[in-house]
């Protein structure tokens, strides 16, 4: 049996080549020093960022040292600790790394584009698939510009609503950051306890919402339906169940050894650097920055909650968990809040050309039957105008920006994702530090790659 | 030999039964988490539904260890060379699950940039619908496929193992084997 | 409204903007002075960065002095310390929308630029890299144009099986 033969040999090659050409991204890619200009080198290395912004040493961007003495390496997009589909193309000087750059793109999915051809009652069914760990987060993001055009004020309770409901999705969006962080780092029990938290979450959305992920509850006027009966029990429940295992966590990992190693002035980032780079969320606040939009910019109502915005103070790997870990019991605690002021009433703006009528009156009137099929084929009218809004979702700051032309569909919606801008935090992090460094660098940014690319 | 110099019972049965068997019960899937659906896949592969029960939960790294692909997510027309790649790298027998409407048809998202169906890269054969499916759906598909396996033929050769050359106009769809998700054996 | 900086070009119209301190429109010339003026003046966080390609639409409201072009680059800044929010809104240009890259004032544009040039094809003078970010490398076109068709696909239900 001599399966290989010369032909095959060269078939093989042939194939391998075709490949490698199809799959490669060409100067998308990190290219060799000697192919990049020195300004593109100094943003690979972070050393535009330095001292007031631009100095751009050369001694920075190591331009003496030649092509053969490093190596570049590819990681993913099918690597198992790149949440998603990131790659990350790194130069290693041996064990360290040098440069990186983050190849992104491999989920783009051209919601922005197939936002415009969706109505604004349906335009909230496709942005809740951007960040798919914290989907009532982008929901909100969305409805907020859209109600900020058309000028609707919202009944308490629909805010009220809405802040829970984005809170506990913080919660889980941070409860699965940390068992992913745990699986990085070795750390195997995080990664299932993580997910058993998130899972009473998820069974609250299913039983309010109709659907554990993408839950398109949040919606322009208000939110999709009331809470369910005895949902104070069930939030009450999470929220205690929740607070003690978070200490249970805290034990487990903030005194493990190993972790602390890995974690403790790993990837630090200064706050300069993270502002100049438009870094926002945990990260920013892990520099110090007490800079949480909930607070400074308040939206909904949580100016009359009491919450702290948790800071750090290294910006290391370390700080970015801390901050995260607290955020828990900070949300937990604005949750609290919302279960005991919870104000009755409506849970959407009571206004025929927004809001569909409830079902059963479509079957006594007309009118209401007329607006229903309206709001469901065309959808509602918005002022021509613009707006950008940003809420503060788990991974800093959710911007949407909509163009509006008097038209149901939106003009133009673009929405400023922040794991897409916190991503160009990634090779100032990585410069230095150890190759395994690099996996609990791309883990404590947190990056969703639907939002990334959309 | 005579049956009754052994000292020991035994049973008779066919060779491929044991084969399917075996299989059946080592499906290995690849870690190829896209979008939604990945994590909807880690749920299930967790706590609370413990995909360990059915000798699944050694998620592979590698592809050359796996033997299923959970296409989990939206395939962008920018993903799907880096898709075919990992999946010409799995092993034979390998299977593929399209997990979520994004991977089985597109779902939502019908424009330029995602992929209208994944079996329009590789073969598939299970669909799970659902955006994204839950953990159940998961296990539904997973339970059907291992209905498949067991049933199924021993050797398989996919036709067409060489993708078509690049440029001529995308992948051609190969014949579908697949069945729908609940469909009475 | 807030003043415009001490720093700022001359040619800046200003007017009021929804959930937004102030809107500008500079001149592409003063586009980056303005810019840097802002940043000076406070405005330490470029939030976004987008493009717009106003093609088709019924017309939008524009201070006076300000000529409406096909392509437009949304800007939004914000200010830590005063918490505030800036946008700034300039005209592209309508054939081959060409404005000057904000590199050398906020490197965190970077990425948006890149986005902007991939998916509306505008082109950023300065950039150090300006490549496709989103689409794959060999990709024609800038798909978020409104000249681009959205790629719907239309479904054909001919091969399913019928009802069990």
């Amino acid at each position: 049996m001599s399966d290989v033969t010369p032909e095959t040999t060269v078939r093989v090659a042939e194939r391998v080549e075709r490949l490698t050409a199809e799959t490669s991204e060409g100067p998308q890619g990190l290219l060799e020093r000697r192919a990049t200009e020195l300004n593109e080198l100094g943003r690979e290395v972070g050393a535009v960022l330095r001292g007031t912004g631009l100095a751009l040493d050369p001694r920075d961007v190591d331009v003496e040292r030649s092509d053969d003495e490093t190596m570049i390496i590819n990681m993913g997009p099918a690597h198992p600790s790149t949440h998603g589909v990131l790659r990350l193309m790194l130069e290693l000087d041996g064990e360290y790394v040098l440069r990186t750059k983050p190849v992104i793109g491999y989920l783009h999915t051209g919601m922005e584009k197939t936002g415009e051809t969706l109505s604004y009652v349906q335009g909230a069914t496709n942005v809740t698939r951007m960040d798919y760990l914290s989907p009532i987060s982008n929901e909100l993001g969305f409805c907020t510009a859209v109600e900020t055009l058309l000028g609707v004020e919202l009944p308490p309770r629909a805010v009220w609503i809405r802040m829970m409901m984005a809170e506990l999705n913080r919660v889980a969006s941070h409860l699965v950051w940390m068992a992913t962080n745990g699986m990085d780092l070795g750390s195997t029990s995080m990664m299932i306890y993580g997910f058993r938290e998130r899972e009473l979450i998820l069974a609250f959305f299913e039983k309010t919402t109709g659907l554990r992920m993408n839950t398109n509850y949040v919606r322009p006027g208000g939110v999709a339906a009331d809470l369910p009966d005895g949902w104070e029990d069930d939030v009450t429940v999470i929220c205690d169940t929740i607070l003690e295992r978070t200490d249970e966590y805290d034990e487990l990992l903030t005194g493990q050894p190993i972790f602390r190693g890995r974690m403790e002035g790993v990837a630090p980032i200064s706050a300069e650097e993270a502002m100049a780079l438009g870094v926002t969320g945990p990260i920013l606040r892990s520099t110090g920055v007490a800079w949480d939009l909930r607070r400074t910019m308040p939206y909904l109502a949580y100016d009359q909650v009491d919450f702290d915005v948790i800071v750090g103070t290294y910006g290391d790997n370390f700080d970015r968990f801390a901050v995260r870990l607290n955020e828990i019991r900070e949300s937990i605690r604005i949750v609290r809040q919302c279960v005991e002021r919870m104000p009755r009433g409506d849970y959407r703006v009571q206004d025929a050309k927004v809001t569909p009528p409830p079902r059963a009156r479509i079957d006594e009137s007309m009118e209401a039957l007329i607006h229903h099929f309206k709001l469901f084929t065309e959808g509602f009218q918005v002022p021509a105008g613009e707006v950008y809004t940003a809420i503060e979702s788990p991974r800093g700051e959710l911007g949407c920006y909509l163009v509006s032309d008097g038209s149901p569909h939106p003009f133009r919606m673009h929405v400023r994702a922040p794991s897409f801008v916190n991503l160009q935090a990634v090779p100032l992090m990585m410069r230095g530090g150890m190759v395994s460094d690099a996996i609990t660098v791309i883990s404590s940014v947190d990056p969703i790659m639907g939002e990334v690319d959309r | 030999m005579a049956l009754e110099d052994l000292h020991h019972n035994f049973l008779t049965g066919r060779l491929e039964d044991m084969v399917r068997w075996a299989r059946r019960a080592s499906v290995w899937p690849a870690t190829f988490g896209l979008a939604c659906c990945a994590i909807e896949m880690m749920a299930a592969g967790a706590a609370d539904y413990d995909l360990a029960r059915y000798g699944m939960e050694v998620f592979r790294n590698s592809p050359r260890q796996a033997d299923l692909m959970i296409v989990a997510g939206r395939v962008s027309q920018k993903m799907a060379p880096v898709l075919r790649q990992v999946y010409d790298q799995m092993m034979e027998p390998k299977w593929v699950i399209s997990m979520g409407v994004c991977a089985s048809s597109g779902g939502m998202f019908n424009n330029y940039a995602i992929v209208q169906g994944v079996d329009q890269i590789v073969p598939v054969d299970v669909y799970a619908p659902g955006c994204p499916p839950s953990p159940e759906t998961l296990m539904h598909a997973i339970l059907t496929l291992h209905e498949q396996i067991r049933t199924g033929e021993v050797l398989r050769r996919r036709g067409g193992a060489t993708p078509p050359a690049a440029g001529s106009g995308g992948w051609t769809p190969e014949v579908p084997v697949a069945v729908r998700l609940g469909t009475p054996t | 409204m807030i003043p415009l900086p001490p720093t700022a070009p001359p040619g800046v119209a200003c007017a009021d903007a929804l959930a937004c301190d102030v809107a500008c429109f500079p001149t592409p010339d003063g586009y980056v002075d303005l810019v840097r003026a802002w940043r000076e003046d406070g405005f330490e966080l470029c939030a976004d960065l987008c493009g717009v390609d106003y093609l088709g639409h019924p017309g939008r409201d524009l201070p006076e002095g300000v000529v409406a072009t096909r392509f437009e680059v949304v800007v939004n800044l914000l200010s830590l310390e005063r918490r505030q929010r800036v946008r700034v809104r300039v005209q592209a240009g309508d054939r081959e929308p060409r404005v000057a890259s904000l590199f050398g004032v906020y490197p965190g544009t970077e990425a948006m630029e890149r986005e902007a040039f991939d998916l509306v094809g505008i082109l950023f003078d300065g950039h150090p890299d300006l490549t496709r970010i989103l689409m794959p490398e060999d990709w024609e076109g800038h798909p978020l144009r409104k000249d681009y068709a959205v790629g719907r696909v239309p479904v054909q239900f001919k091969e399913a099986p019928g009802p069990r």
